[in-house]
């Protein structure tokens, strides 16, 4: 077995026992996209033109997305809390494979999300959401999803080692919220305003979001999408392509190199 | 194991005029370091001298500006990795998991070790550092001594040929102190090489061969503290019955030391300093008496430490007396 494969095996092992070890942050952070399920789905759905329950179907995905985009912050609050706690310095320290620790910390996280994501499920389910497409379909669907997270990781685990600071990253990470506000997750962007939704859809939350819509057989394309959404599964491969190809060799190099 | 040889030593580290800058803060600048393999090397200086960041720089933390290191014969930049397969490192900095048990955490850095049987190696290491109990609490629940026993046994899991300890005992409780102390002092008996920081001279007295005294950035002095002690000489104080006979014992006092002495006319004192090590104070006394002088006290104190470490790296103070108020 290579370096990498067997300090990232060791690594990734490392971050399920400590999740074993604390399962009620797993819980905790998996109550956030149900109640917004409810909350978007029942409170505001009601408000809306379209009827609840296909809102609801619409919605789903989108908090898959978001969620998932969410791994921004737990990566970076993650790698910051590791550098601060000074166990960072000591893997440094160790004879290891440099890319084994991000890597252990982002394979983690898409274990662990695969997992949350189950009683996610099971309420959408609950509330009227349906896989109404094909079982092959489906399964690309949480492909992308998890593809899509583990790139989010990626962009956490940069910005937490550059910013070494837990209250920095749970500030900054807080921020990670705005972003599926301004994509199609919670809301269609074919009524925002032309430059706005031309913003909206190159989001990559949004093309990630409209490719489960459509593996799902939630919601059919858009008209007039941006490439991206338009083009929903290549555009969401391609984004995780080039959020990993700038984001991995960025959070390797940093983890390397250590604090200046 | 052989590294590099210089006549007959073979230095664990050796370190030549290595460099460190964060932007405006020279913070190392030029350390030339010995190590002699098997010794327990203390590295003494005052916060901000330089000290964390020169073990982080021979630990391959950082990466030095310029100067070179060879740490148990590899060359600190070029093998890194053959570096820190030869080095421990336990500082506040290089921490344990405190999420994991202190059991997890062992078999984890074991396994990144490439230790065989890991579960063994953890509760070897954990007997030993007196875990057993707490083997399988999370490390955040230790105490502070308990959390600085389990990063030393993490430093030790491949018995290290140097082994870098950044202020191990900072903020520790003098029984966890102790515990730390002898944890070294067994380590040395191993031959394992020990370069360690503190802040405490008693800490450098007691545990280090030699000591290297740290100021901004460069290394001021560095010798055993008997010889360090020696560069400073010892305290010769006498106290007289009444003023007349001050510069009687001056003289004296002059004639015994060639040095100049000082006098503290409310006590009727006059103090010396002694680099002389045939003057003891059976001598000072008989010399004192035979010369008539009418003593009620007399001393001879060998300096300590804090005297060394003041008067070498501050440089400003000129009188001891003045050194002896600092001390204090």
């Amino acid at each position: 077995m290579s370096a990498l494969a067997y300090d990232g095996t060791a690594m990734l092992g490392r971050q399920l026992r400590r999740v074993r070890n604390n399962p009620g942050l797993l819980i905790l952070t998996q109550t956030m996209p149900i109640s917004m399920l409810l909350f978007f789905g029942y409170v505001f759905g009601s408000a809306l033109a379209v009827p609840g329950e296909e809102y609801r179907r619409f919605l789903v995905p989108g908090l898959l997305v978001a969620t998932a985009a969410g791994g921004i912050m737990t990566g970076m609050f993650q790698a910051a809390q590791d550098t601060h706690r000074g166990v960072m310095d000591r893997f440094r320290t160790l004879p290891m494979s440099r890319a084994a620790v991000p890597l252990g910390q982002a394979a983690a996280d898409v274990v662990v999300t695969a997992a949350g994501t189950v009683p996610f499920l099971l309420v959408g389910l609950a509330v009227g959401w349906r896989i109404e497409g094909g079982a092959l379909a489906a399964a690309g669907a949480f492909g992308l999803l998890l593809l899509f997270r583990f790139a989010c990781v990626w962009i956490g685990v940069f910005l937490g080692l550059l910013t070494r600071n837990e209250d920095a990253a749970g500030q900054l990470g807080g921020a990670t919220f705005l972003l599926p506000l301004l994509s199609n997750a919670y809301i269609p962007t074919e009524g925002l305003p032309g430059w706005l939704r031309t913003v909206a859809e190159w989001n990559p939350i949004s093309a990630v979001t409209t490719a489960l819509r459509d593996l799902f057989g939630n919601a059919p394309v858009p008209d007039g999408a941006a490439w991206p959404v338009a083009h929903p599964v290549a555009g969401s491969l391609a984004w995780c392509a080039v959020l990993l190809l700038v984001f991995v060799p960025l959070a390797v190099r940093t983890y390397a190199a250590g604090p200046k | 194991m052989r590294y590099g040889r210089t006549m007959t030593t073979t230095y664990a580290v050796l370190s030549e005029g290595l460099e460190k800058r964060f932007g405006d803060v020279h913070a190392v600048r030029g350390l030339d370091l010995a190590v002699a393999e098997g010794a327990v090397v203390g590295m003494l200086g005052p916060n901000g001298a330089g000290k964390t960041t020169a073990v982080r720089l021979l630990a391959t933390l950082l990466r030095p500006d310029a100067g070179s290191a060879r740490i148990a014969g590899h060359d600190l930049v070029r093998e890194p990795g053959a570096v820190r397969r030869s080095i421990g490192v336990t500082g506040q900095y290089a921490s344990v998991d405190g999420d994991l048990t202190g059991r997890q955490n062992l078999r984890l850095f074991a396994r990144l070790h490439r230790v065989r049987d890991t579960a063994a190696r953890a509760t070897e290491l954990l007997d030993r550092f007196g875990l057993t109990e707490a083997a399988d609490r999370p490390a955040s629940t230790y105490s502070g001594g308990m959390r600085r026993r389990l990063d030393l046994a993490a430093s030790l899991i491949r018995h290290p040929a140097v082994l870098f300890l950044d202020e191990p005992t900072t903020g520790l409780d003098p029984v966890s102190r102790n515990q730390i102390w002898d944890a070294v002092g067994a380590l040395k008996a191993r031959g394992t090489t020990v370069l360690l920081t503190t802040q405490y001279l008693e800490e450098a007295d007691r545990l280090a061969d030699q000591i290297v005294l740290v100021d901004r950035g460069r290394i001021a002095h560095s010798g055993s503290p008997p010889q360090l002690k020696a560069l400073i000489g010892s305290y010769a104080e006498v106290v007289v019955t009444h003023p007349d006979a001050m510069t009687r014992a001056a003289g004296v006092l002059d004639r015994l030391t060639g040095a100049e002495p000082s006098f503290d006319h409310e006590r009727h004192a006059v103090g010396v300093v002694s680099v002389d090590p045939t003057l003891t104070l059976p001598r000072l006394v008989r010399e004192l008496d035979a010369a008539g002088v009418p003593l009620v006290d007399a001393s001879l104190r060998p300096p300590t430490l804090d005297d060394v470490f003041l008067r070498l790296t501050e440089g400003t103070a000129t009188d001891l007396s003045d050194l002896k108020e600092r001390a204090a």
